[in-house]
């Protein structure tokens, strides 16, 4: 009874295993006996991190270069599957290479995919999935049927990572076979989008903003009043859309999810979108012209009114404090 | 260039629906509509075939009861022609069932490039146009932000956690795009009257040599074992503006000790 391994594909960038990475290999290691990590990259650098957080072994695959990740990392987990060392269950965070990696996969193994998960749970011997649906009002469990083994997509935030001591995982090659067609991707370059202050996930408070503070310029109240609180700026989906802020800045389902200890929602109604990625912070103030609308069934602190008019308030409030 | 788009048939999302009691699904037995997110991969095909001058667009999609008016909206957007795959053994079918499908039908043409959505506005699963690109051994790239296609190979801004790479791609491949990759027209009257003379090829699982065992509740190979009511968050406080909400606002702070 129970799990024996699971396998999480790790993400890192720079040298540094991303934060969602180590919140999987934390959760996996609550119901598994065994928990490894499949990366690629510069693994003898990455094995410290991952094996501090309970990382058993890591799976390299080397450095891909200019591939993207997905090819690869699904046909060394499916390689390693038919050849009968794979793991009862593969985790992957919902991230860009980590759906890539997933999917990819699924079609490999001919298994399905237990989607947006932000629980999970051991039932026997076999693990299951919490989905939350209509934007988070209930919770659906969903487990595999057949033999094999089983691919979650992860919600990032779904797990605190917390370190468990291990001392270095050992790392061991793994190879990633034939990849057919699939792998003739190749990266011409990378852009960072610049942000200043703290990042949107790890911010501990966050304000954002979203259509109903009417127009792209009127963002920049956004922008002060993040700084004057230390606070990272997120926005809704419909404003990122439309262009006023870069892709980085969302908060919701196809964006970011975001806990922070403050969450200040700025003309933002609350569409199930939204609400997925912000409904697990801790306090949430919401101003909004609509007394109806969503977002106040989530605040804390609801102000229906004009954000045209509060923001440049709460503003000069804060810079009177200095 | 010859462009496939896989569009999807959604209930109103003002409408979010409910899962059905006996099946444990959502329930699809209400009008569809074209998913939002699909309009972008629609238009972006459109703008592409104007640039190369010459293909055509065609829709590709899966829903119950060849229900299409759905893709009406996006023949009237200007796509040529759509294939619709419906079939009673598709119920309950999971995304890598409908990858399946969707793949089978996308092959009996022979398109340059296919778009899709990066997700659906109702299951949100996000792995559908990769499972597509692997059953078909194609590259893809998924989350696109900007396409432009030199040649034979596409040029592509992939959303990244940082930012974005630029990723170029041989043709053919799968792009999955994200919503805002360009803006969709609206359907002209014209467009309209002309989409409902539009060729829609209406096929079952059986055309495309599909099993009906392998795909649909036979081939989920997941069950349902638990519904339950997400707990609520605790309904704050409401008050209405009288000047002196950023007082309010600035108290509730303090209380959190966080300035």
């Amino acid at each position: 009874m129970g799990i024996s391994t699971i396998w999480i594909y790790g993400e890192a960038t720079n040298g540094v295993v991303s934060t969602t990475t180590l919140e999987l290999i934390t959760g996996a290691r609550q119901l598994a006996d065994t928990v490894e990590v499949i990366v690629h990259g510069d693994a003898s650098s990455l094995a410290s991190q991952l094996g501090e957080y309970g990382a058993a072994s890591v799976k390299s695959i080397g450095d891909l270069g200019e591939s993207l990740a997905g090819p690869q990392v699904a046909s060394a987990i499916a390689s390693a599957v038919s050849e009968g060392n794979g793991p009862e269950a593969v985790l992957c965070a919902t991230t860009y290479d980590g759906r890539d990696v997933a999917g990819r996969l699924s079609a490999k193994l001919d298994v399905p995919v237990i989607t947006n998960v932000v629980e999970l749970k051991v039932e026997g011997d076999r693990l299951l999935g919490v989905e939350p649906v209509f934007g988070g009002t209930t919770n659906v469990t969903t487990g595999f049927t057949g033999s094999g083994t089983a691919i979650f997509l992860v919600r990032p935030k779904s797990f605190e990572a917390e370190s468990s001591g291990g001392s270095a995982a050992n790392v061991d090659a793994i190879q990633a076979g034939d990849t057919g067609n699939t792998n003739t991707s190749v990266v011409k370059d990378r852009f960072v989008e610049e942000t200043t202050g703290p990042k949107l996930d790890e911010a501990a408070i966050v304000v954002s903003g979203g259509r109903g503070l009417g127009e792209p310029d009127k963002y920049e109240m956004i922008e002060s009043l993040a700084k004057l609180l230390k606070a990272a700026p997120g926005a809704s989906r419909a404003v990122v859309d439309s262009g006023w802020v870069p892709y980085s800045y969302q908060v919701g389902q196809t964006g970011k999810v975001v806990k922070p200890t403050v969450y200040l929602a700025c003309g933002i109604s609350g569409a199930t979108q939204h609400l997925v990625g912000m409904k697990g912070s801790a306090n949430i103030i919401a101003i909004n012209k609509d007394e109806e609308a969503p977002i106040f069934g989530v605040a804390d602190l609801g102000i229906v009114g004009d954000v045209h008019k509060v923001l440049p308030e709460l503003i000069s409030a804060l810079e009177s404090r200095g | 260039m010859n462009i496939v788009v896989c569009v999807k048939q959604i209930p109103d999302p003002a409408d979010p629906g409910a899962l059905d009691p006996e099946t444990k699904t959502l329930k699809r037995d209400v009008k569809l509509i074209l998913d939002e997110s699909d309009s972008y991969g629609v238009e972006m095909a459109l703008q592409l075939v104007d640039e190369a001058g010459s293909g055509e667009v065609r829709l590709v999609s899966m829903a119950p009861n060849n229900e299409m008016s759905g893709l009406r909206t996006a023949l009237a957007m200007g796509a040529a022609s759509a294939v619709l795959v419906s079939d009673d053994a598709l119920a309950g079918s999971d995304a890598l069932s409908t990858a399946k499908v969707l793949a089978a039908a996308i092959n009996r043409s022979e398109p340059t490039l296919i778009l899709a959505a990066t997700e659906s506005s109702d299951g949100y699963t996000g792995t559908v146009p990769v499972q597509i690109a692997e059953i078909l051994d194609l590259p893809a790239v998924t989350f696109a932000k900007e396409i432009s296609v030199n040649g034979d190979a596409v040029s592509v801004k992939r959303q990244t956690e940082e930012g974005y790479d630029e990723v170029e791609c041989p043709l053919p491949c799968v792009v999955s795009v994200t919503a805002g990759v360009v803006e969709p027209r609206y359907p002209s009257f014209k467009g309209i009257m002309a989409a409902k003379n539009k060729p829609v090829e209406e096929l079952d699982l059986a055309a495309l040599g599909i099993e009906a065992g392998t795909v649909g509740w036979a081939g989920a190979r997941q069950e349902i074992t638990e519904i339950a009511e997400a707990p609520e968050r605790e309904a704050g406080e409401i008050i209405v503006d009288e000047g002196d909400a950023h007082e309010r606002i600035m108290a509730f702070l303090d209380e959190l000790k966080v300035l």
